[in-house]
């Protein structure tokens, strides 16, 4: 690396001024204001701002509908971590086989990674709507299938939006992991051993660990925040409140419910929440992981 | 009946490219044959054919009287050591060598007294705990082979393998693998483009060159009868020297010097000689060089100089010439040693 030396000493600030000012208002500032947010209460009309200490905190935590929430979105991050990593991966290992059209196959399958969460709630809309929606007309003659009335319906409503946009980034991120992947050492394992199954799960599968490593770890980030425009597009929490994620629960308590202080105590919940996961992950899974 | 076959392989790729035209081998068993050529002749295209890694356009293969086309690469009783030896980078070098005996439902005990033995005969006792990537180069290569050798199959296929060592090591590993090939007796394809291990490894050498089989034989055979220019030029260091000339009453007339040919009386001829058979006369009777580039190899000296036609000619002496760039040398051939080739078939003439 080339060091540069500036004439002024205040030169820097300004290359870095951009990015610290984004930030500084759009991160630091909120974190700040949530955390004055969850340790005080405000009169409803805001005029007033009293020191609360942890009453926001012991609320939220015996509130049932946030236990609720809670369960809900661990329910659904494993849910569509699992479903989307594993269509994503078998994807790959298909279009990895495929010698004429590849690069069709790739970008017809990246596609729906281009967009956004709203819009991927909306178009789910479409299959779901009850007045005209083709999975919901399929599955209601299947099994009586309502999202409005049935947890469980809901529930795969959400599981199929959440997934459907995300088979597509674990789909790249596994191809371009299956590409790394020695092709001479594939070919040794073709001599070594006969089950194809077996090959996948014993060469394959390992050596792009630290794929799904990341891709997990996306996906577990991706459930938590992201899914926010899917719920608020599709379900908004029903049968009643059931698909709400902590994320949306925050939302809908701060800015719906205007309580301020329940919502502030939710995201620093959720915060820490997320700190320990990644923590765990990086600390005991991923010394399992075999790096080339 | 031959243990291994080739009969009229043909190999052509789905983008319409042909990389093995119709050739035909056959190996015995115990032999170690080398496929030896410069890069893209095919050499290991051909070896991937009988490993089963490339599909057979045409022309059968058998191993052992069976025809092995259609067989799966797992069940052909081979193995295959690779250029980069493709070492399992995430198993141990105990789980890679154990890998295949695992497939294959080998019992747990037979395979720890299998991978003992191997690992005894390689040396490589005290790596068995350790990652591939913690090895060095000519580790590896030990690893590769002891998973090779640890499932005791029929045919060893080796792909350059030793192309990733350095030169000492290199020469090192060849003798190696031939006091290895010899003791075990196994049937074994070495490709390789480095025509010094070809010729210091092989019972026999396939000579390749753009997809075709040039030439089959022992490597003294290739040595000092090349049925090829091609074969000619490419075995032997430095390279045999061409001069075009006519042959006309039993001999070769070039621009500058004559030298008899038993052959019969034809244009376009190309005379090889290899530097070797090249000497410098202290008499003023041969023909007459100017030095133009001197190499001292110790136990050689070759010698680079032109004539008065100016041919490039190439002579390598054991003696140590005392010739200095610059220098008028005289030299002869060693008549018994002259190779004459047709000049457009590049065919070797016959008499």
């Amino acid at each position: 690396m080339k060091k540069v030396q500036f004439k002024s000493k205040y030169t820097q600030y300004i290359f870095l001024a951009p990015t610290l000012i984004i930030i500084s208002i759009f991160l630091y500032l909120p974190i700040v204001q949530t955390f004055r947010d969850a340790f005080t209460t405000q009169d409803a009309f805001g005029f007033g701002r009293f020191f609360a200490g942890w009453d926001n905190f012991k609320f939220v935590l015996s509130d049932p509908s946030y236990l609720v929430a809670l369960k809900f979105t661990f329910i659904y991050i494993f849910v569509i971590t699992v479903i989307s990593c594993s269509l994503g991966l078998l994807l790959a290992v298909q279009a990895n086989k495929v010698i004429h059209g590849k690069s069709a196959y790739k970008t017809l399958l990246i596609w729906p990674y281009a967009i956004a969460p709203a819009v991927v709630g909306v178009t789910a809309q479409y299959f779901f709507s009850e007045r005209f929606g083709i999975l919901y007309a399929l599955f209601n003659s299947l099994w009586g299938f309502d999202w409005t009335a049935n947890i469980f319906d809901a529930y795969i409503y959400l599981f199929i939006a959440g997934s459907w946009k995300q088979i597509s980034a674990n789909f790249i991120f596994f191809l371009a992991g299956l590409q790394t992947i020695q092709k001479s050492v594939i070919e040794a394992s073709l001599i070594d051993c006969r089950s194809s199954l077996r090959r996948f799960w014993t060469i394959t599968f390992p050596l792009l660990m630290p794929t799904t490593f990341f891709l997990v770890i996306i996906n577990i980030t991706y459930g938590f925040f992201d899914t926010f425009g899917i719920i608020d597009t599709t379900t908004i929490g029903a049968p009643s409140g059931e698909t709400k994620t902590l994320v949306y629960k925050a939302y809908i308590d701060g800015f719906r419910g205007l309580d301020l202080g329940a919502a502030g105590a939710q995201s620093i919940i959720m915060m820490l929440l997320v700190l320990t996961i990644t923590i765990i992950q990086f600390r005991y899974i991923e010394r399992r992981i075999h790096y080339n | 009946m031959s243990f291994i076959n080739l009969k009229n392989v043909v190999k052509v790729y789905p983008d319409g490219t042909q990389a093995i035209f119709n050739s035909s081998l056959s190996i015995e068993k115990g032999e170690l044959v080398v496929f030896v050529g410069p890069s893209g002749c095919g050499k290991s295209t051909l070896l991937r054919m009988i490993a089963g890694l490339e599909d057979v356009t045409e022309g059968e293969i058998d191993l052992d009287g069976n025809r092995i086309n259609e067989i799966d690469p797992s069940e052909r009783d081979i193995a295959m050591v690779f250029q980069n030896y493709a070492l399992y980078p995430h198993m141990s070098v105990y789980n890679n060598i154990a890998y295949g005996l695992r497939s294959r439902g080998i019992k747990k005990l037979e395979i720890e007294a299998q991978v003992t033995n191997v690992s005894e005969l390689l040396q490589i006792g005290d790596l068995l705990s350790k990652k591939p990537g913690q090895l060095s180069g000519g580790q590896r290569q030990r690893v590769a082979m002891g998973r090779a050798i640890a499932r005791d199959p029929k045919v060893f296929l080796f792909d350059e393998p030793l192309s990733n060592l350095d030169a000492k090591l290199r020469v090192q590993v060849r003798l190696e693998i031939k006091k290895l090939q010899r003791k075990m007796g196994t049937t074994s394809i070495f490709v390789t483009h480095d025509q010094t291990e070809a010729m210091t490894l092989g019972d026999r050498l396939v000579v390749m060159n753009k997809g075709v089989m040039e030439q089959v034989g022992t490597p003294m055979e290739i040595y000092y009868h090349p049925k090829t220019k091609f074969v000619a030029e490419f075995i032997g260091t430095p390279s045999m020297n061409f001069i075009t000339g006519s042959i006309k009453d039993k001999t070769f007339k070039a621009s500058s010097f004559a030298v008899p040919a038993r052959y019969e009386d034809k244009d376009d001829v190309i005379l090889g000689v290899r530097p070797e058979d090249i000497s410098i006369t202290k008499a003023t009777t041969g023909v007459k060089c100017k030095v133009e580039l001197i190499e001292k190899l110790g136990s050689s000296t070759v010698i680079y100089c032109v004539d008065m036609k100016e041919n490039q000619l190439c002579v390598s002496t054991q003696s140590r010439a005392s010739v200095e760039v610059g220098d008028t040398i005289h030299i002869s051939t060693n008549n018994k040693a002259l190779h004459f080739f047709d000049r457009e078939t590049s065919k070797a003439l016959t008499k």
